[in-house]
This record gives structure tokens, sequence and C-alpha cells, in this order.
């Protein structure tokens, strides 16, 4: 287990401004659903992403359409981060005909798989093995594929969490298992809930490397992931990557968030936000200009508009698509 | 005396009156308390189950009784099957009914095992409690309705209320009872309010519960279904259409004797279920009338599920999933070949 620190600028300028645009639609996205479930406006519950996108972003940003993830109930931000159309994700979120699933899976099952995102999950765990499965394709076809496979905190004391690393070690897959520890799952800490004090810690069980990462470093986020999709390109097998993050919002909205202590959220929404750590890295390094970013600030405002307005305009699917993508009807 | 409170606060009264009654009642499950460890919280800030269920137990029995698990279903539920094993009497939740895919060796080939594999030295007097059902919005993997899942299976009972004041008398019963019993809340129940009785109570499993009595036609109905078929008999009572609804209450047991009966009065049968129909509960019910009750009928048995597919996110499709009075009364047109039944209704 090792700690990663920002290093000086790793970053192309390409990917930078890359990087820094699909944080901050994540977070333009997020906010805008937190205000529509508000007003009523979206049928079901959510999970947001807020306050993570350091995860998604630093991670995928290695990663092509070819490449494969698996993701959780809180699965926003690793659509946007693997190129998900928010068009298409907003009206999902909102049941329409038009959304990325026609409206039959909603906010916990949005999945394009032309983009290699397998999915959403409604079941905490249910991706590790999902995730070495698509490994074990890449693997038996000899591609340079990899699978990440993104979890919480409250997963890895599923099973599936160790099955998953034993499979993917044993077969050497090409698998990143990346946790989000955000410190909660749902109202229960991290601390009382798991017997480590760090989940990377579980990788020495199953002898892959497991290392420890600032969640809300970006930058960091990134080399630990450069290091490790290397790593499953070249057939050296998994890598666990430990997140420490935390999510803005609550568990789902509606959470009172009673068992979060105040200080502890005003340091993370005021003084340890990703982005604006991102921002301040990006003009203190030269890599970007002011202009730049408040273009691209600019251009994700615009962008999740436009797909909230998609989404309002679309049509409801109709009667018949309930009997729709089964193999019988009865 | 009874006074009207939600199914979700009968609940809770019956789990307190259980728990204040036996110490070796516990209650575990993820979140049932909330916010274990954290120290500046309050327990009566603390969530009480994902959807405030079990809210105020913890301030009542404590963090020794009321636990807090991680998200291991397979742990804590067999936990839970060990624990009945040996002494305890736990009343574990499974928060989704779903989740089951995660934990199902623990209940099918542990707990639903023990008794009968043990030559009946072992008993397992564990109630697992979780919440079913469509029409809340929350897609294919938090909808479902598994309960023909665990009837199939000897050694299992399974009790599927549908008022605030079944609900409280059978999780009394299922808790006390010596056997695992998997109890069902629908989660669209929770805020349907009705009158309940004070106090301890035991309404017997296997007892089914007429909700309706009638003579043309006998309807019987799973869970939040016995709500759809009482509206649709109101309906069918203004066009002369007498029917009686029957609430099994617990599908295994199954009371066998009140279904026949009503139907050797009533002559026809519908089932409502609104999980899917291929080897369901519906089917089953049907079978046991075509089985036993065949001479009573005077029309083919009908029945009214949702469809083969899982439960679709948007309102509009999950809506169409569901049945509904319409579809209750168009389904009694057919069985008495009456469309005039149905066009006074559309
Ligand atoms: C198998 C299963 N058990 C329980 C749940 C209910 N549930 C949904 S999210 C959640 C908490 C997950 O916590 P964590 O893994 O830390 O992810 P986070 O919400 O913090 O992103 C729980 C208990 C579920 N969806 N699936
Ligand atoms: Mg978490």
């Amino acid at each position: 287990m090792s700690m990663v620190q920002t290093a000086k600028p790793v970053l192309t300028h390409e990917k930078a401004l890359w990087m820094y645009r699909k944080m901050v639609e994540i977070r333009r996205f997020e906010d805008a659903v937190h205000d529509l479930f508000a007003k009523g406006k979206l049928p079901g519950f959510v999970h947001l992403y807020a306050g993570e996108e350091a995860v998604a972003v630093g991670v995928c940003a290695h990663l092509s359409e070819a490449d494969s993830i698996t993701s959780t109930h809180r699965g926003h931000g690793h659509c946007i981060a693997k190129g998900c159309n928010l068009d298409g994700m907003m009206a999902e979120i909102y049941g329409k005909a038009t959304g990325l699933c026609k409206g039959k899976g909603g906010s916990m099952h949005i999945a394009d798989l032309t983009k290699g995102m397998l999915g959403a999950n409604g079941i905490v765990g249910g991706g590790f093995p999902l995730a070495c499965g698509a490994a074990l394709t890449a693997k038996r076809r000899g591609t340079n594929q990899v699978a990440v496979c993104f979890f919480g905190d409250g997963a890895n004391n599923q099973g599936t969490f160790h099955e998953g690393l034993n499979l993917a070690a044993i077969w050497k897959l090409p698998v990143i298992f990346v946790a989000e520890n955000n410190g909660y799952a749902e109202a229960t800490p991290f601390t009382y809930a798991s017997s480590c004090q760090r989940i990377a810690d579980r990788a020495a069980a199953y002898a892959i490397p497991g290392l420890v990462v600032d969640g809300k470093d970006v930058v960091a986020v990134y080399q630990a992931a450069e290091e490790a999709v290397r790593r499953a390109r070249s057939g050296e097998g998994p890598t666990l990557i430990e997140c420490i993050t935390y999510r803005n919002y609550g568990h789902f909205e509606g959470d009172a968030q009673t068992y979060k202590a105040k200080e502890e959220r005003k340091r993370h929404l005021e003084e340890l936000d990703a982005i604006v750590r991102f921002r301040s890295y990006l003009l203190d390094g030269g890599i970007a200009t002011g202009e730049d970013l408040s273009r691209i600030e600019e251009e994700a405002r615009a962008a999740v508009e436009q797909a909230i307005q998609f989404a309002e305009e679309s049509p409801l699917p109709s009667p018949a698509d309930l009997f729709d993508d089964v193999y019988v009807s009865y | 005396m009874a006074r009207s409170i939600s199914f979700s606060e009968a609940v809770n009264e019956a789990l307190t009156i259980a728990m204040a009654a036996d110490e070796n009642v516990i209650l575990m499950g993820e979140d049932v308390a909330g916010g274990a460890q954290v120290d500046h919280l309050q327990d009566n800030e603390a969530w009480g189950g994902v959807l405030g269920v079990t809210k105020g137990l913890v301030q009542r029995f404590g963090r020794d009784r009321v636990l807090d698990t991680p998200i291991s279903e397979a742990g804590y539920i067999g936990a839970a099957v060990g624990a009945a094993a040996t002494g305890l009497r736990p009343v574990a939740e499974l928060m989704f009914n779903d989740f089951i895919g995660s934990c199902l060796d623990q209940l099918m080939n542990q707990a639903a095992k023990l008794r009968y594999m043990f030559g009946g030295k072992a008993e397992v007097p564990l109630t697992i409690r979780t919440m079913h059902g469509a029409g809340f919005r929350a897609a294919a993997q938090h909808s479902q309705s598994l309960y023909a899942l665990f009837t199939h299976i000897p050694g299992l009972k399974v009790v599927v209320p549908s008022t605030p004041a079944d609900a409280k008398g059978l999780l009394l019963t299922s808790i006390a009872d010596n056997d695992p019993v998997v109890f069902f809340e629908d989660k669209t129940l929770y805020n349907v309010k009705g009158e309940v009785p004070e106090g301890d109570y035991r309404i017997p499993l296997g007892k089914a519960d007429v909700k309706r009595e009638g003579r043309d036609l006998t309807i019987v109905a799973i869970g939040k279904q016995v709500h759809t078929a009482l509206a649709a008999a109101d309906t069918l009572a203004a066009q002369g259409i007498d029917v009686e609804v029957v609430d099994p209450r617990s599908l295994s047991p199954l009371d066998e004797d009140t279904i026949l009966a009503s139907v050797a009065k009533t002559n026809r049968l519908v089932v409502i279920d609104e999980a899917t129909a291929r080897c369901g509960v519906a089917a089953d019910i049907a079978a046991l009338v075509a089985d036993k009750g065949f001479d009573s009928l005077d029309a083919p048995i009908k029945r009214l599920t949702g469809p083969h597919t899982p439960v679709p996110f948007s309102p509009i499709l999950e809506d169409l999933y569901l049945p509904t009075p319409t579809k209750v009364i168009q389904t009694v047109a057919e069985l008495l070949g009456d469309s005039s039944i149905a066009a006074a209704v559309s």
C-alpha cells in the first residue's frame, strides 16, 4: 500500500481540459438533478455523485470506448466520465422513450454498452464479477482492453468483492477495482462496517497491489490509475485503488444526513472541493487559462440545460414497449 | 381498543411488543438503526430503516439488540439463521426482497432445511422482514414480489399481509413461530392507515381472511392486490355482481379450506397477483382449485398477474405492469362472458 501524491504536471493541455470538462459536467448535471427532484419533476429516487467527480474522471481519462466499466447505484458520474450522452441520460432519469435505456431502467440502471458502460447497478456488489467477466472477454480475445469496477466502501463487505478480487488475481485478469470510499454506506460509517483500516489493505489477501489515493485530487487519481491500467493492459493482472472521497449530497435525495458531522460537511464542501482544487492546479501550473475554464463551465451549463429540455420535450414510452426486449410474452 | 395507524407504524408496534416481551428477540439489518458509532448522533436522529419503519427501536432497546449490519446479506442473514438455531429469536431485515440473490443459500439450504434434515432436532425461530412490490418507481431490481420463490421451498413459511391490523398480528405470530418465516411488506402500503388493535394479539398463519363476502364470484388476491380487488368489487356491486374477496395472508401455510369453501359457494374464481404468472402464486392457487374444487366451477379460472417482464422504471409502463381495478373488471367480464360489464366502466 502506498500513498500517491500529486506530482508536477503530468497532463497534456488537451487531457487536462477534457478532465475539467467532465468534472464540471458531472457537477452541473447532479446539481440539476437535485433541483429537479426537489421540484417533484423526477420519478423514483436518485443517488447523486456530486463531490466524487475526481474518481470517475481520473480513472476514465485512461480508458477508451473499447474498455468496460461497471458502476453502482450512484452511477451518473461514471456514465458521464465514460462518454454517455447527457441528453439520453437525462431522458432516462425522466423515464422517457428517448432515454439511454428507453425509460425502462431509470437513474439506477443507466447503461450504454456502445460506450463500454455496462450499467449503473441497483445491487450493491453486483459489479465485481461482471467486471471480471468483461476482463475475461478481453483476455480470451487477446485485445488489450481493460475493465474497471467502481464500487463504494459499503460494497467492500459483500462476498462478491472477495470472490471478484480472488478470481481476477488467479486468472490475472485486466481489471482495476476502484473503491470510492466516501465514508458512508447509507447512514453507516465505513469505520463501523469494515474491519480493515483501509479497503486497499484487503488487496494483500489476494496478492494484488492495493493503494490509497486522495480521491478528491483528480491528478492523484489519474496517476494511480495510469499505472493500474498499464499493468492490466500488459497482462500483469488486477489492481485495487482506494479513493478517499466524499458525497456532497445525502445517500439519496431526501436524506437529512444527520450522521454527518457539520464541520466535516462544511470542510468538504468549502475547502476540499475537487473541482475548485483542480481549477487552481490548472491555473497555477499554467496548464489552462481562466478563459479556457470559464468557456468549459459555460458549455457544461448549456449542455445540461439542453439535456433537461431534451428530456422534458421527449415522448413517453408507448404501452407496447412494456413487452419489448423480453424473449417471450405471456 | 383499535385506533387508526399506518402499516409502517403497525409493523413498528409489533416489533416493539415482541422485543419488550422477550430479550432473545433481536433486530438486525442494514441501517435498521443507522449511524452506528457516530458520536454526535442522538438515537432519535437515527434513520430507523431506509424508510423509517424501525425508527425509535434503537432508542428503546439499544444497539446491542438493534444491530446495524455491513452490506453483507449472506453474512448477516446466515448469522441470523445460526443465532436462531442456538437460542436467539432474530428478526433480520432484508431491505428489498430483490436482494435475496445475495443470500439465498442461507435461507434455502440452511434455514429451510435444518429442522427436517436433522431429523426434527433443530429449530430455527427466525423472521426475515423484507420489502416487495411495484409502484414505487424503483425499477427492476427494487420492485419485484418474490414470495413464490420462497413458497416453493419446503421449510419456509411465507406471509404477505395487506392491512395494518393483519401486519401487526401476523408479525407477532411470525416472530413467536419456531420456524423460519419470510414476512413481506409492500413498500407502497407503508403509509396506508387502518384500524389496529392495541397490545399483543396474534393472527394464526395459514388462516385466510374473507375481506368481503359475496355470492357470485371469488377473487383471491395477494398483498396490496387485495385493495385492487376490493375497489373492483365495489364497482361490480353497482352492476349487481356480488364479489367475495379472499386474502390468504400467508402463502405457506396456505388456507386451502377457506379458498375452496369460497369457490364452492360462488362457483367462479379469479386470482390476482402482481408478480409474474409463470410458476407463480396465482398459478398455484388456480391449480389447487382445479385439483380439489373442479366440481364447484361453473367457468374456467382466470388469473390477473403482472406480465412476464421485469418491472419497468418509467411510470407510464410501471402503471401498465400492475393490476388495476379496471383490469379486474375486464377479467371478471371475460369470465362471465358479459362484455357489457367492462363496457360500463371503461
Ligand atoms: C445487495 C444490496 N444490499 C443493499 C442495498 C441497499 N443499498 C443501496 S446503496 C447502499 C449503500 C451503499 O454504500 P456504498 O457502497 O458505500 O456506496 P455509496 O452509496 O456510498 O456510494 C445500500 C445499503 C442494495 N441496493 N443492494
Ligand atoms: Mg459509501
